[in-house]
């Protein structure tokens, strides 16, 4: 909420700069412009967010899913995490800007390679965040539930899993700022429709106005989503509000 | 006193190539309280770990005349190992759902309980609501709740202060006069360990054996300059 005020002044200052400067608006156009044209495009560009949610949905659950699954596995075969964590750092090392036209080459213009990359973007922050999560357990409760007989499974269910939840919502809020990012950049690279795509269509009919109404939009999603990690951290962590 | 119950003897242990218990000796009679009173670092939460199961070590360790089956053992960490995102009750309740025994039936039977802890109306408080006398006490309650054998108390109430730990010891040499628990304590404050215990068993420092065994009786101020005698002049 204290952003407010300072986000309020940064767009008074850019409308009256594009005002009073005489640039024109194909090249720097004010806030109230891009506003009325997002307004008269509302449709096109409501047709265009919409595979842009799905895709970063989709993309994002599903590297979810796949940092747990691996950070259990991890978790219980030390060698290999050894073994693969390099792996994921090489994976963090790829330009999306190579790796995006690539895996469109490959999978096409659906919904598979915009998953593919909001996954390899948002994946290995989350992985990591879990492992690191898994380590911090105090060795007392572990010690203690050794003591009562606890299985190796359940010292995991009981202690490790718990104990790792707080670094795992950083990770989540880490990577979900990258999700949509790597979504409009999966579609710019190749798609039928979405946001990147409305963007490349709007930056070569020279309409910057609506190249940064998709922009807007896009960091509307990223702080909707960034919001909504914190209410279900609420939710699922109780004993940390 | 009770008969012999639990018999340590010659236990020897080496970690990383550095001895830490030197062929130590030691026994619990049946609801008795034994103190082990040793320098910091001397391998007294090391014996622990031996016992409950951690840690492998040489010689031999019997309880009730045979080598101990199961887990007669409940132990109880330094500091007070609570589980923050566990509420007070789902905490003391964590021996049993570990044993297997339902949630419900855990409850249920730890109920009656509370009030003697003073935890009672503390339940669906979360550990970092509670007091620092208050955790000791719940972790003391998810100790003694899982009907074991014999308590290991390990520096109990090392985190606490001053006020609130001689408090906590008065307290708990009342409980443990109504229930005489056996109970082994681990701990390097002599006063503690001449309040609460029978016998005493004062360690060198690493590697760890018996340096003297002292039975709490008679003029206690005077046991208690004994042993810290004991204890500064360690092997010489």
């Amino acid at each position: 909420m204290r952003a407010l005020p300072v986000l309020v002044a940064v767009v008074l200052a850019w409308e009256l700069y594009a005002r009073l400067s005489g640039i024109p608006p194909q090249i720097l156009p004010a806030p109230s412009r891009i506003a009325v044209q997002a307004w008269l495009q509302r449709e096109v560009l409501w047709q265009n967010t919409l595979p842009t949610i799905r895709a970063t949905c989709l993309g994002f659950a599903f590297s979810t899913v796949l940092a747990f699954l691996l950070s259990v596995l991890l978790d219980f075969a030390r060698p290999l995490r050894r073994a693969l964590l390099p792996v994921f750092v090489i994976s963090q090392t790829l330009p999306l800007v190579a790796i995006a036209p690539l895996v469109v080459l490959w999978f096409g213009f659906g919904l598979a390679p915009k998953i593919l990359l909001v996954a390899l973007v948002t994946f290995f922050p989350m992985l990591l965040a879990l492992i690191e999560g898994y380590d911090s357990t105090e060795p007392e409760i572990e010690a203690l539930l050794q003591s009562m007989g606890a299985s190796r499974a359940k010292v995991f269910r009981l202690a490790r899993l718990p104990s790792a939840l707080p670094f795992f919502f950083n990770g989540l809020r880490i990577s979900i700022t990258y999700a949509v990012v790597a979504a409009i950049f999966a579609e710019y690279a190749g798609a039928v429709e979405g946001l990147g795509i409305f963007i490349l269509n709007a930056k070569n009919n020279f309409r910057p106005d609506l190249v940064l109404a998709a922009v807007g939009i896009s960091s509307a999603l990223t702080l909707t989503l960034f919001a909504l990690t914190r209410a279900v951290q609420r939710i699922v962590m109780p004993w940390a509000r | 006193m009770g008969a012999l119950m639990l018999d340590v003897r010659d236990l020897s242990v080496t970690l990383g190539g550095r001895a830490v218990l030197d062929r130590l000796s030691l026994r619990v009679n049946k609801g008795e309280f034994v103190s082990i009173l040793g320098p910091s670092g001397a391998g007294k939460s090391t014996l622990f770990r031996v016992l409950t199961g951690a840690l492998r070590a040489t010689g031999d360790i019997r309880m009730d005349g045979a080598p101990p089956r199961g887990q007669p053992f409940a132990f109880m960490p330094q500091r007070d190992a609570l589980m923050p995102w566990r509420r007070m009750i789902d905490n003391v309740t964590l021996g049993l759902e570990v044993q297997g025994i339902s949630r419900a039936e855990a409850r249920a039977r730890i109920a009656p309980m509370f009030a003697e802890f003073g935890l009672d109306g503390f339940q669906r408080h979360w550990p970092h609501q509670l007091s620092g006398g208050m955790r000791q006490r719940a972790a003391l309650m998810r100790t003694v709740v899982q009907d074991k054998r014999m308590l290991l108390l390990d520096e109990p109430f090392g985190a606490l202060d001053a006020l609130t730990r001689a408090g906590m010891q008065r307290w708990l040499k009342d409980r443990w006069q109504a229930h005489r628990w056996t109970a082994l304590l681990v701990t390097h404050d002599v006063r503690e360990a001449v309040t609460l215990s029978d016998r005493i068993y004062v360690l060198s420092a690493r590697p760890a054996r018996v340096l003297h065994e002292f039975a709490v009786t008679g003029d206690l101020h005077r046991l208690e300059t004994e042993i810290l005698e004991t204890l500064l002049e360690g092997d010489a």
